[in-house]
């Protein structure tokens, strides 16, 4: 049952809240020791939740658009009371005092939180290899990733535990773990959806987004956690649309580009063949289907390996043991300082640290984060660009489908590469989304990106459901 | 010093023993701004509350928590700029990194490469003019206090943190190094601070914190272009250790230089107790700040019609104070009289008094000597313009003036009234002279002395016997002589004498 059908029955009194949380707590209970999607089940929390917006029910009051709808949490969203790890040592027994705004948001429309997600540690990776907790198993194959960095909450939909999660993208990390699992991945525009509790990563990159297992539920997701905060001062101003609204209208008329420069040299012809399907289905759906060109998406990668670091140098900074979290004790401040963070941080999130320091260090700053605010720059214009000639791009989601367990754990720049089709879209501050599309050579998932200009969710959307209606069995 | 050198090459920071050198000080002073809110949140902006209880996720720094610009700071930092003559920009948010623990999120948002205020200046009372870099917005760090080791950081048992301070809003001024002698820079923090309490925009108390300075000191010797290494002074509470620390340094570094040695760019703390700097840490090896632009925030982008709106509210400011007093007094707006009446607010009671009629020279001597009290600016400007009539034309001496401006700061009466109550007349030259002559004849050994040591030129003697007869022929007159023509009187008798 979808998210949409699971709330209408909640709000009409069809279906109770704590049946349909007993039902999904009772798959989990079943199958996470194997898939090890969450950090934490927060089943007895859940069970309240479920009984309050039933009770809503009972009393004819509105118990919200999510109504009884499970949802899973990455665990780097602030959870009022409730553990909130990033799944790295270092925030080892933190509590957070308050709930993200999406948390909140999500609480109001009457969607019931089942647990907290497994990530990459503090979100930087994509296989979600880098946790301090174990690595999450991919639910089509458990000998596989599941993408990452937010590959918990990929696979938690993927196994049922929950109809929706969220999870945030920086450089992909929606987006690719969806695609890696067969499932719907939305990055919304930069400042539609409020960072006020996501653990910050990336400042200007970072945005927090929904997973569905189909793209009508995505739609309802983003509807809800969207729209201004004041506590947020990069959040949109703008009103929210009806995504849900516009799902049917089809895209007859639509102009469609396939990004070229994405669809060369490292993309897995099996993968690059349902792109190409995906195109072939929109026309014969009534777009206007051209090749599109990003020249600077080339460089996305290189400009976003010194950005993204340079920001996680500057925002992984506090983690030092003085006040929340972690403490290694040492015979000075520093000496405290530099055990905890030598002690509780992974090797990937140090390795990232380190570059941002160096890339922000005086005297390299402008050969290397100076540089990559230019490519940067480079790449909203040929996105622009792009974008006058076409509504919404295509691309690859990942290069490939679902890698096995230590295929490229030992070499970052391989891992790195996994991303390469999606930093682009975080470095415009646009929207894009993974929509799976038929299986590769493998039998594993394949996801086509969509890529739509700033606060282009509506024909993204449309595209996508235009999609999933033609997907390949 | 030759009498025909330059004015270039006057050593004027006024420190004995260095005639061959120039001081070239620039100042940095940090003032917390009076909001009522915290730069980035809500939190109370308050001074002395239980330690860490005006703290929320975001001063604390948090995981997840985002900064939000207060509008109140940035008018406030607008005031301060557009009342040190400096242009307005659009400006953004940088992020300083170091690790310090009273620090919540082991970096400040400050500016950096586009601050809020950029360019102007500020008059002094003496009348120099020292030129304002800039003056930026930015947040403050919490308050460490080590226990054990006498509140040294070195050998403490554990350290506590209030982050109560934690991103209360500051505006930094920055000075371009025009300052040239200790008491010029006190004269320009004393300026300063008149001036953040004027436009209502910090409480600027240098032994609360509210207003920090620190100094940074080099020295060259007399007409060489280049500037010389400087360090920075720190922990400067007062105007008085802001002079002792510069003059110290001063010497500390000519010493160093004249002995063959470098001077290392560093910065120092000043000791108050034992009247030294002391070594901080070498700028050479500390941190490199790494800064960058703060992602977290949008630019900010006052636009004319905020500046001009600040503007128009915009208080009279000292120097233009001073201005106006000494054209109305007819003197120089460096006349210390006209000083001390803008510093206590009594410069538009000497403008109405003047333009009452007064005598500007009587006014100016009241509001210096006699009016350094509690009250002062409810005086009636047109009683006081009156009473320096009465002293011009005779029927009141000095000291018989300051009587009765006394009892007219606390009966507010007209100052005729209060003369005539009081039985004052100036005496008549006539019964003065008499009154002189029995004092004199009352005390022939004295007189005696006085004759003589007058015809030696003895200055010293000569002023302490003029006291003597001047108190007895007060005395006897109670108090209603004329202190000038008593020693007019002395003068020309003690001559006759001789």
């Amino acid at each position: 049952m979808s998210a949409i059908e699971l709330a209408r029955a909640v709000r009409a009194g069809e279906r109770s809240a704590r049946e349909i949380v007993d039902g999904y707590l009772a798959t989990i209970a079943e199958h996470e020791p194997t898939i090890h999607a969450f950090n934490l089940v927060t089943a007895d929390e859940a069970r309240a939740a479920a009984d309050a917006v039933d009770a809503k029910v009972a009393e004819g009051r509105d118990p919200g658009p999510l109504a009884g709808v499970p949802v899973a949490l990455k665990d780097n969203l602030c959870t009022r009371g409730i553990p909130t790890t990033c799944s790295s040592k270092i925030l080892a027994g933190w509590r957070p005092p308050y709930d993200a705004t999406v948390v909140q948001k999500l609480a109001a429309a009457g969607a019931v939180s089942v647990g907290k997600t497994n990530l990459d540690e503090f979100a930087m990776g994509s296989s979600t290899e880098n946790s301090a907790f174990g690595p999450t198993r991919n639910p089509r194959d458990p000998e596989r990733v599941p993408g990452g960095s937010s590959g918990g909450s990929a696979a938690a939909v993927a196994a049922g535990f929950a109809p929706l999660s969220l999870g945030s993208d920086t450089g992909g990390s929606i987006r690719q773990p969806a695609s890696l699992c067969g499932v719907v991945g939305v990055k919304p525009t930069y400042g539609l959806v409020s960072r006020y509790g996501l653990v910050a990563f990336a400042s200007s990159l970072d945005q927090i987004g929904p997973f569905a297992a189909n793209v009508a539920d995505a739609a309802l997701l983003l509807e809800v956690i969207a729209g201004h905060d004041p506590r947020d001062s990069t959040s949109s101003p703008e009103p929210v649309p009806r995504y849900t609204q516009s799902l049917g209208d089809g895209v007859a008329g639509m102009r469609v580009g396939i990004i070229s420069e994405l669809m060369g040299d490292g993309i897995a012809p099996d993968v690059r063949r349902r792109v190409e399907e995906a195109a072939e289905h929109l026309a014969k759906s009534g777009a206007t289907v051209g090749e599109a060109s990003v020249p600077a998406a080339m460089f996305g990668l290189s400009a976003y390996y010194l950005i993204a670091p340079a920001e996680a140098s500057s925002n992984l900074a506090r983690y030092d043991g003085v006040r929340y979290g972690l403490r290694v004790d040492g015979a000075t401040t520093a000496e405290m300082m530099e055990s905890t963070r030598t002690e509780g941080f992974g090797v990937e999130v140090k390795r990232r640290i380190m570059l941002g320091t160096y890339a922000l260090s005086a005297g390299y700053y402008e050969a290397f984060y100076g540089k990559a605010q230019k490519v940067r720059t480079l790449i909203v214009r040929d996105f622009a660009a792009a974008y006058e000639q076409f509504d919404v791009l295509l691309s690859p989601t990942a290069p490939t489908t679902a890698f096995r367990f230590g295929e490229k754990a030992e070499d970052p720049l391989a891992m790195y590469l996994s991303d390469v089709c999606t930093i682009p879209t975080n470095l415009a501050g646009q929207p894009a989304m993974s929509v799976p599309f038929g299986v590769g050579d493998d039998g594993m998932p394949v996801g086509v990106q969509v890529l739509a200009p700033t606060l282009g969710e509506v024909p993204m959307f449309r595209a996508a459901a235009v999609l999933e209606a033609g997907a390949p069995a | 010093m030759t009498d025909t050198a330059a004015p270039y090459f006057t050593a004027k920071h006024g420190i004995a023993g260095l005639d061959e050198w120039e001081l070239v000080v620039g100042l940095e002073v940090h003032c917390e701004l009076a909001t009522n809110t915290k730069m980035f949140c809500s939190c109370a902006n308050h001074f002395g509350d239980e330690p860490n209880t005006n703290v929320c996720p975001v001063c604390l720094g948090l995981p997840g928590s985002l900064p939000v610009v207060n509008a109140e700071a940035v008018e406030l930092a607008i005031r301060i700029g557009r009342a040190l003559n400096c242009d307005v920009h659009s400006s953004v948010f940088a992020r300083k990194n170091y690790f310090y623990p009273d620090m919540p999120k082991d970096y400040q948002i400050s500016q950096y490469d586009r601050p809020i205020n950029a360019d102007g200046w500020l008059d002094l009372a003496d009348g120099s003019r020292v030129g304002i870099t800039r003056a930026h917005m930015e947040e403050d760090t919490g308050k460490n206090t080590h226990a054990g080791a006498g509140g040294r950081i070195h050998g403490a048992d554990y350290s506590l943190i209030d982050y109560n301070r934690a991103g209360v809003p500051l505006v930094e001024i920055v000075s371009e190094p025009d300052i040239r002698s200790p008491e010029q820079a006190k004269t320009y923090v004393a300026e300063l601070r008149t001036i953040l309490l004027a436009i209502e925009a910090s409480d600027a108390k240098m032994e609360e914190g509210s207003m920090r300075v620190d100094a940074n000191v080099s020295m060259r010797r007399l007409g060489e272009d280049e500037f010389g290494t400087r360090c920075e002074v720190k922990n400067l509470n007062s105007l008085r250790s802001l002079g002792r620390a510069i003059e110290y340094e001063a010497r500390r570094q000519v010493d160093l230089i004249v002995s063959g040695e470098r001077i290392k760019q560093q910065t120092r703390h000043w000791d108050e107790e034992a009247g030294r700097t002391r070594d901080g840490r070498s700028k050479e090896e500390a941190e490199d700040y790494r800064y960058f632009q703060e992602p977290d925030l949008m630019p900010i982008e006052p636009g004319q019609q905020w500046v001009d709106r600040v503007d128009a509210a915009m208080p009279k400011l000292p120097a233009a104070r001073r201005n106006a007093l000494a054209g109305v007094a007819g003197v120089d707006p460096t006349t210390p009289a006209v000083v001390v009446a803008v510093d206590r607010q009594l410069d538009e009671l000497a403008i109405a008094a003047i333009a009452a009629g007064g005598d500007s020279n009587r006014v100016l001597t009241h509001i210096e000597q006699n009016l350094a009290v509690d009250g002062a600016g409810g005086l009636s400007p047109v009683n006081l313009a009156e009473l320096t009539l009465m002293e011009t034309n005779s029927e009141l001496t000095a000291t018989q003036a300051k009587t009765v401006l006394a009892e007219m700061l606390t009966s507010g009466a007209a100052p005729a009234a209060i003369a005539a109550a009081k039985g004052f007349e100036a005496m008549d030259t006539g019964a003065l002279e008499t009154m002189v002559d029995e004092v004199i004849a009352a005390h022939p050994a004295e007189w005696a002395d006085y004759v003589a040591v007058a015809a030696a030129g003895d200055d010293k003697k000569i002023k302490k016997l003029v006291g003597f007869f001047t108190g007895k022929i007060m005395q006897a007159s109670k108090g209603q002589a004329d202190g000038k023509a008593v020693n007019t009187l002395l003068t020309s008798k003690v001559g006759a004498a001789g």
